[in-house]
């Protein structure tokens, strides 16, 4: 394995660490319209992923950054060619970090819908654009001998990619729905649990109908069993959910997007990025890396900081184990 | 749609106004980080209550602060792709390293640590909790190390080598990136610009309270800290203007040039206080200048050779071909004098303060004051009247931004006077751009990030203003009892949290 299969599969892990811990919170902004009831219950919602959302958002930005030093070719490549959507998603992510933390800065309660509209929103749009562009990495999109992209808006928005941001859409809304189950006390605890049967059945059924389309179209045997996997872990944390093992239902939700990402990413190597105009002309592990010095470098530094991250990001979600509820909502103002 | 503009312009408009626009937010983020760490250690050292609530009022407004300054830096991450794709693929190999080491270590201290801060004040043990403050603010730290050494290898390329068939530059010395004089001398001088600005707005929030005479034993903390803030951070920035001027005279001898408009090599060369000319005949029709004081800003004596515009020009051609080396003279002018006069005005402003404010030196025994007066200012031997002391308040309130329009200068200058090269010597910045991003799209990026920025300034400023006007909080019971373990102390499970959204 060289280098720079080493760092596909880091890309991968960052992506999916990306998926499992934002795709959550995304889900918990899309509940504060699904499930909340009132005021207390959005700020419930909210305050579970208060003190979190934040550094679940940074790996996205590590996996910006890696991808920027370790396959120049492929972030050139990507963000230049997905100009608009990647637009529209650092916009939602611009006014979702503002929202979170302005909240409550004011006692008005025009001021403080407002930012409940935005969380709604600004956590649905990123939800569902990230499917769509994942969906066109899979599938190959048009790109000339110069790697650049040369279709237009409308090409990326084709219905293999759309379906993909459904399914990312409902994943994320079900691993949150079960992150609230998780979470909190009251009867929120039991609404979320009845409304992830729901959401759930209509992402397994998405889901299969996305990855049965990728595996027909380009999978192999690997990407079959990741599918599998896929497949069966997001039944059985229905299956934890109706038990009510919340812990379990949430462990077996987060294996489903892992499980859906090793697929997108089994399906895509040794390309990162194919071109439908020629297969000549798509960016591959090896024509989009850096230097091997450059690899070794970031190898370096993946090994030594990673664990330190995993570590401390762990601890702070066992500092804020305790489960909430309206009760331990004071009063709004600051 | 074309306009007839270079397919570069809008894309360095948006970049322009994007990083200008976040960078108001990061000198603000890194030194108020670091102040109410410091703060709230001396709150859990000395356990007077006036440190606490100080810790709390600046720690409301850091993260008012910070909360703008990481969100709009996510789009800094991936305008590098987005617009300037043919620059990412040339430079990714060198250029993304700094970027993952910035996001990798920096960025994930910062924010998780800010949500054990923001939310641990009922969940963790006082010395955990301040310790994640500290976090934060090494992370701050951090992550504009990064950036500046992958700014400065911009400036000054060093330890990479071409690599003609991949078309591209190469790693070959990551520590040298890191280390070379170009980094060292930008981060010591964002650093110490960083805490100026911090110290200058604290000064002037501090002033706005003192002259209303209320919140007066934490304002009159506040007050000191900042003045003490600003004038070191005021004097290191001198310091390091200086170094790094004297580096850049060597690196990239136009942009010094430039920013004094001395079109013609001298020797010894004048330092321009004003200068209006032809930038097209390339000479100034008006000229204020002191003799000699350019000579020793590039080279330490009064005497020495600096070379001109012109003839920097000439030497350009002669080793990169045909074609025009100059930056925007008047832009690099003035922004280099904005940048020095509104840093050395807060600076300035800073030192006399310390002195109005001093507690015991040469400052007669009945003039001392306790910890809940306002402060006298004494200018020798009598305190100033109350009109005069007055205007040293309203002063500091309205020359609260004033470092951040330095910094704004200082960039624009330096990055300004870099053109026409991105990557200096290297690569110019028409080949870097996206060749396949159409003009409408960047206007299209553009305008719903100036209008959104717009909108959030507006949102932010008030936000900033209700808070200051609403002064230190009143402490609770739980502020005054922090909890002895990890996760929070189970006395009753449905008490509310200390924090919440």
């Amino acid at each position: 394995m060289e280098l720079h299969d080493v760092w596909f599969v880091l890309i991968a892990v960052l992506w999916t660490g990306y998926f499992f811990l934002e795709g959550f919170d995304f889900g918990v902004g899309v509940l504060t319209r699904l499930l909340a009831r009132d005021r207390a219950e959005k700020r419930v919602l909210i305050n579970t992923i208060g003190p979190v959302w934040d550094g679940n958002e940074v790996w996205l930005l590590t996996a910006g950054g890696a991808t920027f030093a370790a396959f120049p070719e492929w972030y050139a490549t990507l963000f230049s060619g997905f100009y608009l959507p990647l637009l529209a998603i650092l916009i939602c992510l611009i006014v979702r970090g503002v929202a979170f933390e302005y909240r409550a800065k004011r006692p008005e309660e025009n001021w403080q819908r407002n930012w409940e509209t935005a969380i709604f929103w600004t956590s649905l749009v990123p939800a569902f654009l990230w499917g769509v562009a994942f969906g066109n990495i899979v599938r190959g999109v048009k790109l000339d001998a110069d790697f650049e992209y040369v279709g237009t808006l409308g090409d990326l928005l084709n219905p293999y990619a759309l379906l993909g941001g459904l399914v990312t859409l409902t994943l994320f809304t079900l691993h949150g729905t079960v992150f609230t189950a998780l979470k909190t006390v009251g009867e929120i605890r039991e609404r979320a649990r009845k409304l992830a049967l729901k959401v759930g059945l209509a992402a397994a059924v998405l889901a299969l109908v996305f990855l049965l389309w990728t595996q027909v179209e380009s999978g192999d045997g690997t990407s079959l069993v990741a599918s599998g996997v896929a497949v069966a872990s997001l039944v059985a944390a229905l299956g934890a959910n109706q038990a009510g093992r919340e812990g379990w239902a949430f462990t077996l939700s987060g294996v489903t997007i892992v499980a859906a990402v090793a697929m997108l990413f089994l399906t895509l190597f040794p390309n990162v990025m194919p071109s439908t105009l020629d297969p000549a002309w798509s960016l591959t592990v090896t024509n989009a890396s850096s230097s091997p010095y450059t690899l070794k470098i970031m190898t370096w530094l993946a090994v030594l900081a990673t664990p330190l991250v995993l570590l401390y990001q762990g601890w702070t979600y066992w500092v804020f184990r305790k489960r909430i509820g309206t009760q331990h909502i004071a009063d709004p103002v600051h | 749609m074309d306009l007839a503009l270079a397919p570069e312009t809008l894309a360095r408009w948006q970049f322009g106004i994007t990083t200008v626009y976040h960078f108001l937010f990061v000198p603000l983020t890194i030194s108020l980080a670091a102040l109410v760490a410091g703060l709230q250690t001396a709150w859990v050292r000395t356990e007077k209550e006036k440190y606490l609530r100080a810790t709390k009022f600046w720690g409301k407004l850091f993260l008012i602060n910070i909360a703008m300054g990481v969100v709009t830096g996510i789009v800094q991450e991936f305008q590098f792709g987005m617009n300037w794709s043919d620059y990412s693929r040339f430079v990714g190999d060198v250029f993304g390293a700094p970027l993952a080491f910035e996001a990798l270590i920096a960025f994930f201290f910062e924010s998780t640590f800010i949500g054990l801060w923001i939310f641990g004040w009922d969940r963790l043990p006082k010395k955990i909790h301040l310790a994640c403050i500290w976090m934060v603010s090494i992370g701050t730290l951090l992550s504009a190390y990064f950036i500046l050494a992958a700014n400065s290898w911009m400036q000054h390329p060093v330890g990479y080598r071409m690599n003609g068939e991949k078309g591209r530059a190469e790693l070959t010395d990551f520590w040298l990136v890191l280390t070379q004089n170009t980094t060292l001398n930008q981060v010591f001088h964002s650093f110490s610009a960083a805490f100026l600005t911090g110290g200058a707005f604290m000064v002037g929030i501090a002033a706005f309270h003192l002259m209303r005479r209320k919140h007066i034993p934490v304002m009159r903390t506040s007050l000191r800290l900042g003045l003490v803030t600003l004038a070191v951070g005021g004097l290191f920035t001198a310091i390091s203007g200086d170094t790094l001027g004297k580096v850049m005279y060597e690196q990239q001898p136009m942009k010094m040039a430039a920013a004094e408009a001395l079109w013609d090599g001298e020797e010894p060369a004048p330092f321009s206080v004003f200068a209006y000319g032809d930038v097209d005949e390339g000479h100034n029709k008006v000229a204020l200048e002191i003799p000699g004081l350019l000579s020793f800003l590039a080279h330490s004596d009064f005497e020495s050779y600096v070379p001109g515009i012109n003839d920097t020009n000439e030497a350009l051609q002669e080793k990169f071909g045909p074609g025009d080396y100059k930056p925007i003279v008047p832009v690099a002018y003035w922004g280099f004098r904005w940048m020095i006069g509104f840093g050395m005005a807060s600076f300035s402003l800073g030192l006399l303060g310390l002195w109005l404010t001093r507690k015991k030196f040469l400052l007669p025994a009945a003039y001392r004051t306790g910890e809940d007066e306002v402060p006298h200012l004494v200018l020798l031997k009598r305190p100033l009247g109350s009109r005069l002391t007055r205007l040293y308040w309203l002063a500091a309130v309205w020359t609260m931004a004033f470092p951040l329009i330095a910094n704004a200068w200082g960039w624009i200058f330096t990055e300004m006077g870099r053109q026409p090269w991105v990557v200096y010597g290297v690569m110019r910045t028409e080949d870097a751009v996206s060749p396949n991003v159409s003009q409408a799209e960047v206007i299209t990026s553009m305008s719903v990030f100036t209008l959104l920025y717009a909108v959030l300034a507006v949102i932010e400023v008030r936000l900033l203003v209700k808070y200051v006007k609403a002064g230190p909080p009143e402490l609770s019971d739980s502020d005054l009892n922090p909890p002895t373990k990890i996760g929070g102390d189970v006395h009753d499970a449905d008490k509310p949290m200390a924090f919440s959204y």
